[in-house]
């Protein structure tokens, strides 16, 4: 018998681990000697998605740099279930300033690591979409502008969660907030607004922009591994369900981090320098419905009388995507 | 570092704060019964030993076999295989070729000469009548248990049925002899050539504790058929048997197979083999109804056999028969029509199954017989204290997974007897349905495929016809295992627990949940690929 | 080294001296000059081991120096008026981490209106921030104060503003005596962070406190700037030993000895007021003046010493509470709480009003005689604000008050309604 090479694995790359791979090819969240950079006691709702985001994007960048990481943190979810006087979860240098700063806090601490001659220390600023999308964009730009050498993180739950589930220009149309009724001719949030930032940043043509998904970490994984291996600006926007804002059962966060992205309403891409340079194929897809009908904010679209319109809407942004991406494999 | 007061904060300090008093439910761990054992009748710990194997750990995974099952080269051929039809794998892409590592996995035993100890002696002795698969099981796991074994055999040769029935190109004999060999050699006396006549006369003789009786039911059934009798009509289990014992078999011209079971496929094939010019199946219900094997079918098929399905042959004539054409009324069941036809024939072979001679019996206290078959309570007992009887003798789906089945539970039962005990039935966990996996996780993975010898080459001898996976291949097919309601250490839980609270505690030791942490989120619940985790309130 | 300078230059030189790590900017007049010069130093490489940062604002230039302050870097910026607005909430968070920044603020008036000239409304606007807030009188203090500040802020881990008044020091030409490196560098020691993010001993900073503990953060920021308090004169001292001049310290008394009238002001203004008070004193007037160096903290006794014998306290403040009257008065009024003394808010030089020595004679002439309001507005032009007071009795309409005021000394063309 000839000697062959294995390289089916039961698993294969979607699970966390694979007993039968070399430790070296394994996901850092397998190892046992991962960082737990946000560590247990935290106080995020329960299946919170940022708090995972954050461990598994947090771990990969200290496994890159060798633990010599620092991170600053915008006000949100993150920061105050995180670190409440007297304790902190993390177990990295941290350190949060303001709501809308996080970008540039990160500038200074990377220009302090600079002229101190200590560049193997990398920086990672992160914050909510709010912290992100909305009071810290102009911050944000303006690391991106000037190609800072840091890694931004986005952990997109789609609302102001620390304050009650408000809209943010990250909400999606039709989802319901505490600022955008279900009420009226046009319920939920309105068609037409918001932005997507990680095309924001492509366009200030920094090294790396990358999006993720909770549910893909092999993916996210190699997106932080990668960016770490970068010198500039860089953008990791990734999708992190919110149980308690969006309604949904604290279980199924991954299950909705895994259909936003097989309906294609959420790509997964990266792109250098402006261009897109990789993206994810969707492995099964699915109608928006199956995504939308397990959250309480599209509750409203599901009653005796299906917002079949609106639904439609929605897939039709899912389609745009798959079109615009290329999210389809072999049909692109 | 002075650290100012509250603001800055000496890092992880948050492990004082116990979250998982916030729980209302818990996740715990479990094992949950894969569909695959659950069907297995030989009670085969199926998951088990894919998960050894999958690791290159092939030993151990036969001998995870082992324990349950002494014939995995044996099984790997002509076990039917329901587990991959109860494959929750089936509905993702195909079942996993469980059947085809159990070969390999039986193959290499008898490469590498891999051996059973008996167990230490008990100084009872058992007494088993009939060499087939049950007798040849029970006599196997008694003799690990410690117990001496005489298995009294009426024929020259130890195997049953599948030596005497099933085809040399299904069974190679070298490997049915093997396996048998390796029980010998585990103390195992089996007496050819010992036909028991009067149970009681040969238990007061051997002098034993207990007795299995597996004598199978080797009598072909015959059918009154009008007939001028030019054709000669023959028993398949006969020829069978007749082609075994290497004599000659009346298998030339056209051969005509009356019967749509397994027993007539392997007449038909070897048929085929033996040079016959036609080889018909007639049967008298629909293809679909066939209790033949799909694949032996297609395999009859592809080797050049012929069918004809809703006919009942009526009459035996001068080297034609008559058949009848039927019709499926609405329930399904055959009526006939009256049209008839010819068939021309040289022989005609009736395959319409076997009866059991349970003559042996008769004079044995307490032990009933109805409809052929002895009565046995759900532990295979007989009425009478101390025999017990399974395999094709009771009722139950005749077949050899079945009977070594019926071999182990009749060995178990005997040693809990010879030890003065009482079997305490495992509580049988819950079974891994696939509402409670997460199949995403499992990369898409089709089927290997068995080689198969050319129908060309197959026709021209009695050579196997389903070849061996190689190791790559087996490897391949163990790694599609889902390992469903068993934990595979696919660190699922691990990562996706949003609180660390699962704690990892190595390579083959699985998890444990850090409740002092743990929220009850449930993620790790719906993340675990296999299903080994439940949920349960928490009492408040 | 004495050098004839404009006060932008003599303070961006006294910054490069105190060897700043970070320097970060964003262009806002009166304080443009300061940060052009830091970034020509950088860029031509007199200024070394220094990251120079051109940020696209100020709030984002007071987080870039949270961050590179927190990472252990020797940070400094500068700003003024709406600059300060714009980066407030940061400014408060810099004090509240207890980040040692040292910031130039170019004193400006705030609006809307828009006006770029001096006042102090941008830097008292700050006064609760938590920072300390340093005023200097002329170019050579301004200068002065700033090596002064590193030492102070890096001491006591807390951000110092130096405040100097926008183009009447920022943009004039003066002499200066600049220090020499080595005696910089005598005077002020490399920084040694109090807290810093590093991961040779990781920390977090910046947590989130509840009613449990805030009060006392916050009674301990305030008694840093007591310990303050003590440090200033204590610095300013050791400043005297090495550079062989008197800057910063509390507080500035001038001719107070047995003076019956004691004016009290902040900045350039002093200048004027010591020639006014050598004047009036030539003319037989008992009247001497203070000068308020450190803001915040506030040097309430010293202020109280100060004062304590005479008969009246006269305070002139470039600054106005809205609805109040005096700022620095109010203050001012604190330290002489219990004192039977007479006490005048003059508010004076708004939006870079000329304080002319003349209305500051008649102005202390008719304090002298207790004939002066409690609130004084000085040189206010009563024919233009009755005007409008009179019409928004008669007519009640919205819009502009500045539109109007110009339309009324006739500056502006568009007709009225
Ligand atoms: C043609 C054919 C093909 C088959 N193919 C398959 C297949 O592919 N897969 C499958 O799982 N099953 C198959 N079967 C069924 C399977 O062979 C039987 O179900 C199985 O062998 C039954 O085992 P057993 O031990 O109960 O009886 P048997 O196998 O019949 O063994 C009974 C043994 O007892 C001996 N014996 C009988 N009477 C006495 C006596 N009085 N004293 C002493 N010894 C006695 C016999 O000689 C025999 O050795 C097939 C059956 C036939 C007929
Ligand atoms: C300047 C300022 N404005 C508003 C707030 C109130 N605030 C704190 S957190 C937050 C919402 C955060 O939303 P996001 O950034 O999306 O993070 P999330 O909590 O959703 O993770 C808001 C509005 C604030 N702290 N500071
Ligand atoms: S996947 Fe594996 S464990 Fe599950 S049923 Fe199939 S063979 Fe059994
Ligand atoms: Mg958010």
């Amino acid at each position: 018998m000839e000697p062959q090479i294995i390289k089916f694995y039961q698993t294969g790359s979607f699970a966390v681990g694979n007993r039968l791979l070399d430790d070296s090819q394994r996901s850092v969240q397998a190892d046992m000697r991962r960082s737990n950079s946000l560590n247990s006691g935290h106080r995020a709702c329960q299946g919170c998605g940022e708090a995972l985001g954050a461990r598994y994007a947090i771990d990969a960048a200290m496994q890159a740099t060798k633990n010599q990481l620092i991170a600053v943190n915008a006000t949100g979810c993150l920061e105050v279930f995180s670190t409440p006087y007297p304790e902190t979860s993390w177990q990295l240098p941290w350190i949060h300033s303001l709501f809308g700063n996080a970008a540039a806090v990160a500038t200074g601490v990377a220009a302090a690591m600079r002229v101190k001659g200590r560049e193997e220390v990398r920086v990672i600023a992160q914050g909510g979409d709010g912290g992100t999308t909305d009071i810290g964009f102009g911050c944000l730009s303006g690391m991106f502008e000037r190609n800072d050498d840091v890694l931004y993180i986005c952990y997109d739950n789609e609302g102001y969660m620390n304050t009650g589930v408000q809209r943010s220009s990250a909400t999606p149309p039709a989802a319901r907030t505490s600022t955008t009724a279900t009420l009226g001719a046009d319920p939920g949030n309105v068609f037409g607004q918001g932005k997507f930032v990680p095309a924001i940043a492509m366009a200030h043509e920094i090294p790396y922009v990358a999006t993720a998904s909770v549910a893909y970490l092999r993916d996210l994984e190699a997106k932080v591994h990668r960016a770490m291996s970068l010198r500039g600006a860089r953008y990791l926007h990734i999708f992190v369900p919110c149980p308690l804002g969006w309604g949904a059962a604290s279980e199924d966060t991954i299950r909705l981090a895994r259909l936003v992205v097989e309906t294609g309403l959420f790509p997964l891409f990266e792109a250098e320098h402006g261009e897109v340079t990789g993206r994810y194929h969707i492995r099964n897809r699915v109608p928006v419905e199956e995504y939308l009908k397990l959250q309480k904010r599209y509750a409203h679209l599901f009653g005796k009388r299906p917002a079949v319109d609106t639904i439609g809407r929605i897939q039709a942004m899912a389609d745009r995507n798959i079109r615009r991406y290329g999210l389809l494999g072999e049909e692109a | 570092m002075e650290k100012p007061f509250a603001i800055t904060l000496d890092v992880g300090s948050s492990l004082a704060n116990k979250t998982g008093s916030w729980r209302t439910h818990r996740p715990v761990y479990v094992d949950r019964l894969p569909p695959c054992n659950n069907q297995c009748p030989a009670g085969e710990n199926v998951q088990a030993w894919l998960y050894l194997a999958e690791e290159g750990r092939y030993e151990e995974a036969w001998r995870k076999i082992m324990e349950e099952n002494p014939f995995p080269a044996i099984m790997g051929r002509v076990c039917y295989h329901t587990c991959e039809t109860a494959c929750n794998r089936g509905a993702l892409d195909e079942a996993v070729g469980i059947n085809g590592v159990e070969r390999f996995l039986g193959d290499q035993a008898i490469k590498y000469q891999w051996r059973v100890e008996a167990g230490a002696p008990t100084g009872k002795r058992v007494l088993v009548v009939g060499a087939g698969p049950a007798g040849l099981s029970c006599a196997y796991h008694l003799a690990r248990r410690g117990h001496a074994v005489t298995v009294l055999e009426g024929s020259d040769k130890a195997g049953g049925m599948v030596r005497y029935s099933i085809p040399k190109y299904r069974m190679p004999r070298e490997k049915l002899n093997a396996e048998i060999r390796r029980i010998v050699d585990m103390g195992v006396e089996i007496r050819l050539n010992s036909p028991v006549e009067d149970l009681c006369a040969a238990i007061a003789h051997h002098g034993c504790d207990a007795t299995f009786v597996a004598v199978g039911a080797q009598r072909g059934r015959h059918l009154q058929l009008p007939s001028t009798a030019r054709v000669p009509v023959l028993d398949a289990v006969q020829i069978l048997r007749d082609l075994e014992r290497e004599e000659a078999v009346p298998l030339r011209g056209r051969v005509i197979v009356y019967g749509g079971g397994n027993t007539a496929f392997d007449v038909a094939r070897s048929a085929v083999r033996l040079g016959a010019i036609e080889s018909l199946v007639v049967y008298r219900r629909t293809r679909e109804k066939m209790p033949a094997h799909r694949s032996e079918i297609r395999e009859a098929l592809e080797e050049g056999v012929t069918l004809r399905c809703l006919s009942t042959i009526t009459h035996v004539g001068d080297g034609v028969l008559t058949a009848e054409r039927m019709e499926l009324d609405a329930k399904g069941q055959p009526q006939s029509t009256g049209e008839t036809e010819t068939i021309v024939a040289t022989t005609l072979v009736l395959a319409l199954g076997q009866d059991a001679d349970l003559g042996l019996l008769s004079g044995v206290p307490g032990v009933r017989v109805a409809d052929g078959l002895v009565e046995v309570d759900r532990n295979l007992a007989t009425g009478a204290v101390g025999i017990w009887a399974g395999g094709d003798i009771v009722p139950a789906d005749r077949n050899a997974t079945v009977a070594i089945g019926h071999g182990k539970k009749a060995a178990r039962q005997i040693d809990a007897f010879l030890r003065g005990e009482v079997l305490r039935r495992p509580v049988k966990h819950e079974l891994a349905s696939a509402d409670k996996m997460n199949t995403w996780y499992y990369s898409d993975a089709p089927r290997a495929i068995r080689p198969i010898l050319e129908a060309v080459r197959r026709t021209s001898g009695f050579a196997e016809v389903v070849g061996d996976y190689d190791e790559g291949t087996a490897l391949y097919e163990a790694r599609r295992c889902m390992s469903c309601g068993n934990c595979f250490e696919c660190d699922n839980c691990y990562g996706v627990c949003p609180d660390n609270a699962v704690i990892k505690l190595g390579p083959g030791k699985r998890f444990e949940f850090n409740y002092d942490y743990c929220k009850g989120c449930g993620v790790c619940i719906s993340e675990c690929p296999c299903g080994a985790i439940a949920r349960i309130p928490e009492a408040i | 080294m004495l050098k004839q300078t404009e006060g932008s230059h003599a303070v961006a030189e006294a910054v490069a001296l105190c060897r700043p790590e970070v320097i970060c900017a964003y262009p806002i007049s009166p304080q443009t000059h300061i940060v052009e010069a830091l970034g020509e130093m950088v860029k031509g490489g007199d200024l070394a081991r220094c990251e120079f940062i051109n940020v696209e604002s100020e709030f984002a230039a007071m987080s870039v120096a949270i961050g590179a302050s927190a990472a252990g870097a020797r940070t400094y910026t500068a700003t003024a008026s709406q600059g300060l607005l714009f980066m407030a909430e940061a400014v408060y968070n810099a004090a509240g981490l207890g980040l040692p920044i040292v910031m130039t603020d170019a004193n400006r008036a705030i609006g809307a209106p828009i006006n770029i000239w001096n006042d102090h409304s941008d830097a008292l606007s700050m006064r609760d921030s938590g920072w300390i807030q340093l005023f200097a009188e002329t170019n050579q203090e301004a200068l002065d104060l700033h090596i002064i500040a590193f030492r102070l802020a890096e001491e006591l881990s807390l951000p110092v503003m130096v405040c100097m008044d926008g183009f009447i020091l920022t943009h004039a030409y003066e002499r200066v005596d600049m220090p020499a490196q080595a005696q910089v560098d005598r005077y002020l020691p490399a920084y040694e962070p109090r807290q810093v993010l590093d991961p040779r001993d990781p920390v977090s900073i910046g947590a989130m406190v509840g009613p449990e503990a805030f009060s006392e953060v916050r009674y301990l920021a305030h008694a840093k700037q007591l310990q303050a308090l003590d440090r200033i004169p204590v610095l300013a001292a050791e400043f005297a030993a090495i550079f062989g001049r008197e800057s910063g310290g509390l507080v500035h008394p001038y001719r107070t000895e047995d003076a019956e009238t004691i004016v009290v002001a902040m900045g350039s203004v002093m200048g004027t007021i010591k020639d006014v008070v050598d004047e009036m004193r030539a003319g037989g007037a008992a009247i001497g003046a203070l000068g308020i160096c450190s803001y915040r903290p506030a040097p309430l006794a010293a202020i109280r010493a100060a004062v304590e014998g005479a008969k009246r306290v006269v305070v002139v403040e470039k600054s106005l509470a809205v609805g109040l009257g005096g700022i620095l008065a109010t203050d001012v009024r604190m330290a002489m709480s219990g004192l039977h003394l007479h006490g005048y808010t003059v508010i004076a030089g708004l939006g870079g009003r000329p304080i002319l020595k003349s209305s500051l004679h008649r102005l202390f002439e008719r304090a002298g005689r207790d004939d002066l309001e409690h609130v004084t507005f000085l040189d206010l032009n009563w024919d233009v604000v009755n005007r409008v007071l009179d019409r928004e009795r008669a007519v009640r309409r919205s819009g502009s008050i500045a539109e109007n005021v110009l339309r009324d000394v006739g500056v502006t063309s568009t007709p009225g309604v």
